[in-house]
């Protein structure tokens, strides 16, 4: 993929490997991406395809051990993210790229107030004093439609419903408006109800704010009506990567032909919903050549080979060796 | 919470007086009296020693008696120690056992909580694996061999402390040395595998991704939560500090309630131990209270209704 200069984020054949029992997981295994200065970019995939664990990377939150970054770059802000020392990525994390996470149900701590949760975050990286930070915080909580906020920032987590966490979460990552947001599975747990809610906040807070926005989901429909480019992964790679509208009304990887065949189509009745056959392949024993090719239809014998990612048009990419 | 701490003292009433009529029996059962250890005397003399101390009258009115006189604050008078009551013995020794199981505690907990949270942290290092062999050779060691251990070291070659004296505070070190030697071990564990299970918590990821450093993502969000199998071991812990140390007692000439109970079971002193037992269970009873206090303090995601 060509190297834009307006991107915020380019990842550079990023690999992230899990170590254990004598087997290798090449969980994310050269991912490459550009998020250009504003937009969403949408990453989908089925669980285990890397997704979360691409994202966990670029901020070098993967647990070693057993996780490890071995190679790639990304740079955010002209520095490779992966060779900065650890105290220069801390000043990143939470400030200049903050996360939500996909269960708000844990991702809260439920020993500590809102409130300190929220303040502590603007007191490291603003440098606020208390009631600042208690001002700033309350400030946020009726930002993501909390209501009552200055009386609930004393409450815990666990008296917060699972939405309102989530928008408490929201509210925590963007306390020091940050110029990218990773938003991992963020509506994944909760009601669809909900989900719409806090896909609506999040696309508001983003345009108020200014922040570019990654959204890791395996909802089809949230990639559709929230991102700019979206990007499918299947075993720790980045198989199809195109703008939203062009990667729906012309997929060419056929594993994006399949996962969008297999969104139903209320307007069709269908006896039988369409799956993919097949499961996605272990991780630390990939086949051989394309890691689709044996659920693949169109599978020929040069899918033994490992087809790398090429340009179909302007902005276009797949890793297939179909000419269509 | 003023609630909870009425209806669990209230609660007490019937585990303590289960506890008091168990150990009443139990004792009468088991061989001897009082006065059968001592040189044989005259039937006579036996006679009126068990007058004088209620032991003539039948059991159940023995046992009447006790519970009437217990009501009043009353535990009744010593066998062994003739002219003292078992009140006035408890809180004799009391304060002597109290000040060695709180510092010998105080130590483990320091030394324990820091290498489970280290061990923790390098989980499957070098550092992790040599504390956990420390901390299981900590938990096999008895004390009496820890002990003279202790004293081989610190006061037969080093010189720096002197093996069995009591009076100064230096004499605490050696004593309260070989105590906190399995408390740090089992705090240790404890601290390490509740850190370890917390620091798999998502909300530790969350911490960190805010760019916290790496001790306040310890310090502040993970111990808390890792913390309170510790608190939960606390409770019992500091029980059998208080009155299971005969051996260390023993070992450094300490003036301290364990000997003293040992040797009232010992010579069947019926009402020291009586009193001793009662003491204990109720200390247990109250920590256990104390414990649960804590950790709804630490976990606000229990509350008691």
């Amino acid at each position: 993929m060509a190297k834009s200069n307006s991107a915020i984020l380019s990842v550079r054949n990023l690999q992230t490997h899990f170590y254990g029992d004598g087997a290798v997981v090449k969980a994310v295994d050269g991912v490459s991406f550009d998020l250009k200065l504003g937009e969403t970019l949408g990453i989908v995939g089925e669980s285990g395809s890397g997704k979360s664990v691409t994202n966990l990377s670029i901020l070098r939150l993967i647990p070693y051990p057993p996780g490890k970054i071995v190679g790639g770059e990304v740079i955010f802000d002209n520095k490779d993210l992966m060779k900065i020392p650890e105290n220069e990525i801390r000043r990143i994390r939470g400030k200049r790229i903050a996360m939500i996470f996909q269960d708000p149900m844990t991702s809260l701590n439920p020993f500590m107030k809102i409130g300190a949760q929220l303040m502590e975050i603007t007191q490291l990286h603003e440098g606020l004093n208390n009631s600042q930070a208690r001002k700033k915080a309350i400030e946020m909580l009726e930002l993501v439609g909390i209501a009552d906020a200055s009386r609930r920032i004393d409450d815990y987590s666990h008296q917060f419903s699972g939405g309102m966490r989530q928008r408490v979460m929201i509210a925590m990552a963007l306390s020091c408006k940050p110029e990218l947001l990773i938003a991992d599975e963020p509506t994944t747990a909760l009601d669809v109800t909900i989900q719409a809610q806090i896909l609506e906040l999040i696309k508001g807070l983003k345009e108020k704010i200014g922040t570019s926005v990654i959204l890791i989901t395996h909802d089809l429909g949230i990639v559709a009506g929230m991102t700019d480019h979206t990007g499918v992964m299947y075993a720790g790679k980045i198989v199809e990567y195109a703008p939203t509208e062009e990667l729906f009304s012309n997929p060419h990887h056929p594993y994006t032909k399949g996962l969008l065949k297999s969104v139903p189509d209320p307007l069709i009745e269908q006896k039988k919903l369409f799956q993919i056959p097949g499961l996605p392949p272990d991780l630390s024993n990939l086949p051989k050549g394309c890691p689709f090719s044996p659920r693949c239809s169109s599978a020929t014998t040069q899918c033994q080979e490992f087809p790398p990612i090429r340009q179909i048009n302007a902005e276009h990419y797949s890793a297939c060796w179909l000419e269509n | 919470m003023l609630k909870l701490i009425l209806r669990r003292l209230l609660g007490m009433i019937p585990i303590l007086f289960i506890i008091i009529t168990l150990t009443f029996f139990l004792l009468r059962f088991a061989p001897g009296n009082p006065f059968a250890n001592e040189k044989a005397f005259p039937p006579k003399v036996i006679q009126e020693l068990n007058k004088q101390y209620g032991l003539d009258k039948p059991l159940y009115i023995q046992y009447i008696n006790y519970i009437s006189e217990l009501t009043k604050g009353n535990l009744g008078p010593s066998t062994r120690y003739a002219g003292k009551t078992v009140s006035e013995i408890i809180g004799e020794h009391l304060p002597t056992s109290l000040l060695l199981g709180l510092i010998a505690y105080g130590f483990a907990l320091i030394v324990g909580v820091s290498i489970g949270i280290i061990s923790s942290l390098r989980q499957n290092s070098a550092v992790d694996y040599f504390s956990m062999a420390v901390a299981m050779l900590g938990i096999s060691v008895p004390s009496f061999v820890l002990g003279p251990l202790l004293v081989i070291v610190f006061s037969l070659t080093l010189f720096w402390l002197p093996p069995a004296r009591w009076g100064e505070p230096k004499h605490l070190i050696l004593p309260a040395l070989t105590l906190s030697g399995v408390y740090i071990a089992y705090i240790a564990r404890l601290t390490r595998s509740g850190m370890l299970e917390v620091l798999r918590a998502d909300y530790i990821r969350t911490a960190r991704a805010k760019g916290l450093a790496e001790s306040v993502v310890v310090l502040r969000h993970a111990l808390r939560g890792g913390i309170i199998p510790v608190v939960s071991f606390t409770g019992p812990a500091l029980t059998f500090l208080l009155a299971g140390t005969i051996v260390v007692e023993k070992i450094f000439a300490v003036p301290g309630l364990g000997r003293i109970f040992i040797e009232a079971a010992n010579s069947r002193d019926y009402f020291l131990v009586m009193g001793l037992t009662l003491f204990v269970s109720t200390v247990l009873v109250v920590m256990n209270l104390l414990v649960d206090i804590i950790i709804g303090l630490l976990d606000p995601r229990i509350s008691y209704k």
